[in-house]
């Protein structure tokens, strides 16, 4: 993995007022990112506008494409071409990119996708939050793959996770996901941007070989396959097909054993390197609060209330969903009471925290159906429940 | 035999195929190959540098194009190559880049990506193999199958009115309109190599037999007999108006090219536009003037 400073030219240097539609697409600018092919869609559209004024002038190109459909796979093609490439999207939006997602993790792309979440099924809520699209960014293409999805809880985080999403996408050649929501997007905070040069921005792995004897597909020392650029003379192929390291199909179970597995254990194998969470008195705690997202700032309330109500409460965020933080959740279950997961949707990474939870303690989930964030006095009984 | 006497038996094909692949998966009779056969006849007259050219495919008996041609080749999703390409083109806008797909991926199911790209003038050539039917998936009816033609999803014949390509092509503001048939390899030829010479979006209908399956259910023959019907119903009509050349059951083909025009592309556009409203703020994309393109 080779890193460099970003390049000063996508870089707004400075103190700003920005809401988190707005502060994703300066993280992506600021990370390189000179390809954007968008659709437009609420409550994410703010960011494709952000782009369209800002890219022509860093050297880049914005196209609005017809469809999600088409601007997902337009971003497949731009990475082929060298670019570092990004879209926004919501709810149905992100169901339209589903099939091409599965393309991008199969040809191993980096890229970044956002999803600026709102309530759903279909059209559902357009203008109000969600976090609905949480085992959909994990699950929704067909087939078996691995993804990354981190989740910002401000705008500072929005445009910071950007740039480390856009790391993570590189580093490990998977679609890579910022997966936030329509509070997040709308909600206009202070946003600081560092100078370029304290921007860590990792490099794509380029292949540097002889070039009759370029595989696509070959992995590395760490198994991660090196990338070229379409033009430069590898007269490569790639596929959404099964494939060797020759990047040609082959149908058959050996071969698929070896691909499908390859995308799925370079997350898993790398889970620790990947995984950040943020805990608060998780040492000694009887009841820990694990959220993600807008719900993480709403739940602090409730957290402080039953604190002063004298329950010994933690807090584990949620920067990164997925990989999920199974080890450590397992761990923190063996010495609790219970765990309590607030967020907007009917139960879906509280699905994951009783999995990894193995029956070791008990775990409240506290839904919302979406369209506005928990009132914090439904977490603080739910967490006093939890500690009788 | 000494090994020195032992002469190497080299494919003229060899160049521009990964040999590594052939055989193909196409059936006898299939036209796709020769369209193939066309396209890299089309390189080599136009000295096509093959670092240059990138060839971007769907899904279907077509899209298994990109999988056997000796350059960038993407195999990509089904209806997908076009926005597939467009991404490309424009992160890479020296390459020329060529669709190759089906009827069923490009008009079909990629259907609304077709009418955008050519709104747009996106500077690709798009070579759409038109078999009337979905082959690979055992010969449905497809949305250029002729009204009457029999397809294993339309076993009593189809009577859903099918689109012409390059009517549809021109309509949505294609600068470049050819169609021919698998019988007219050198005119494909000529017409690939004006396409890639033509900045713009350009369009070339190929229409090639299917013997496994459109020929079989409608009792056709075999692909000579195709090819004796595209013989003997081709009518070349360069320049022939899109809105009258649609084509019904074995009835006539009007074949030829039907549109060959100047338009500004995307890039083209978006550079001229944005260097005048923003002065020296925009940052030029790619190369602004590459007319040496051949």
């Amino acid at each position: 993995m080779k890193k460099v400073k970003a390049d000063p030219k996508g870089v707004l240097t400075g103190s700003h007022y920005l809401d988190g539609d707005y502060a994703i697409a300066e993280g992506g600018l600021a990370a390189g990112c000179r390809f954007f092919g968008g659709y437009p869609i609420t409550p994410s559209t703010e960011t494709a506008e952000r782009f369209s004024e800002r890219i022509p002038k860093v050297g880049g190109v914005f196209i609005q494409m017809e469809d999600e459909l088409a601007s997902i796979i337009s971003l497949i093609g731009a990475v082929w071409g060298g670019k570092k490439a990004m879209t926004v999207t919501s709810g149905p939006g992100f169901s339209l990119m589903m099939e091409n997602i599965g393309l991008a993790c199969m040809m191993e792309i980096p890229l970044v996708i956002a999803n600026v979440q709102r309530g759903g099924p279909s059209t559902g809520l357009p203008t109000l939050t969600g976090q609905q699209d949480m085992m959909q960014v994990r699950w929704g293409s067909h087939g078996d793959y691995a993804i990354i999805a981190l989740s910002p809880d401000s705008p500072q985080e929005c445009f910071d996770l950007t740039i480390e999403a856009f790391n993570l996408s590189e580093t490990y050649r998977v679609p890579t996901f910022v997966m936030t929501d329509e509070c997040v997007g709308h909600m206009h905070e202070k946003v600081v941007i560092p100078p370029a040069d304290e921007i860590d921005i990792v490099e794509r792995k380029w292949y540097s070989g002889p070039k009759d004897k370029y595989l696509p597909y070959k992995n590395d020392k760490d198994g991660i396959p090196f990338m070229v650029k379409a033009g430069d003379g590898y007269r490569f192929h790639t596929t959404g097909l099964t494939h060797d390291e020759k990047g040609y199909p082959v149908i058959n179970a050996e071969c698929q054993d070896v691909c499908v597995r390859h995308l799925v254990d370079k997350i898993n194998n790398n889970a620790d390197k990947i995984i950040k969470i943020e805990e608060e008195e998780t040492d000694d705690a009887e009841i820990i609060v694990i959220s993600y997202g807008i719900t993480s700032r709403v739940a602090y309330r409730a957290v402080q209330k039953a604190r002063k109500a004298g329950i010994k409460v933690g807090r584990l965020r949620l920067i990164t969903c997925w990989p999920f933080p199974e080890k450590r959740i397992h761990q923190l279950a063996k010495n609790i009471k219970a765990f309590v997961v607030p967020e907007i949707n009917l139960g879906q990474m509280v699905r994951e925290v009783e999995r990894t939870t193995a029956g070791q303690t008990k775990v409240f989930h506290v839904p919302h159906c979406g369209g506005w964030v928990h009132n914090p006095e439904d977490i603080f009984n739910v967490i006093k429940e939890a500690a009788k | 035999m000494k090994k020195e006497d032992k002469r190497e038996e080299r494919s003229p094909m060899e160049d521009f195929l990964r040999m590594d692949r052939i055989p193909h998966i196409w059936c006898p009779g299939c036209g796709i190959g020769t369209v193939v056969t066309s396209f890299t006849e089309a390189l080599k007259k136009n000295k096509v540098d093959l670092d240059n050219i990138a060839v971007v495919s769907g899904i279907g008996c077509t899209g298994r194009v990109a999988g056997y041609v000796k350059m960038d080749s993407f195999h990509t999703t089904h209806g997908r190559p076009i926005p597939f390409a467009t991404g490309l083109k424009l992160a890479n806008p020296e390459m020329k880049v060529v669709v190759f797909s089906g009827d069923g991926d490009i008009m079909g199911i990629g259907g609304n990506h077709f009418i955008h790209a050519a709104r747009r003038n996106m500077d690709i050539l798009v070579i759409c193999v038109n078999n009337f039917n979905y082959a690979m998936t055992g010969g449905q009816v497809a949305a250029t199958t002729p009204i009457k033609a029999n397809a294993s999803t339309a076993p009593y014949g189809n009577f859903e009115f099918p689109f012409s390509l390059p009517y549809m092509a021109e309509a949505s503001g294609a600068t470049y309109v050819a169609r021919w048939t698998a019988l007219h390899l050198r005119r494909v030829t000529k017409s690939i190599q004006e396409a890639l010479n033509k900045k713009g979006f350009s369009f070339i209908e190929v229409i090639t037999p299917c013997v496994t399956l459109y020929a079989r259910r409608n009792r056709l023959g075999d692909g000579l007999n195709l090819l004796r019907y595209y013989y003997d119903n081709s009518e070349i009509k360069h320049g022939a108006d899109t809105k009258t050349i649609d084509i019904e059951y074995q009835g006539k083909l009007i074949v030829g090219k039907f549109v060959d025009k100047e338009k500004p592309t995307f890039l083209d556009a978006m550079n001229k536009h944005l260097s005048s409203v923003l002065g020296d703020d925009y940052v030029l994309y790619g190369r602004l003037n590459n007319d040496d393109r051949d």
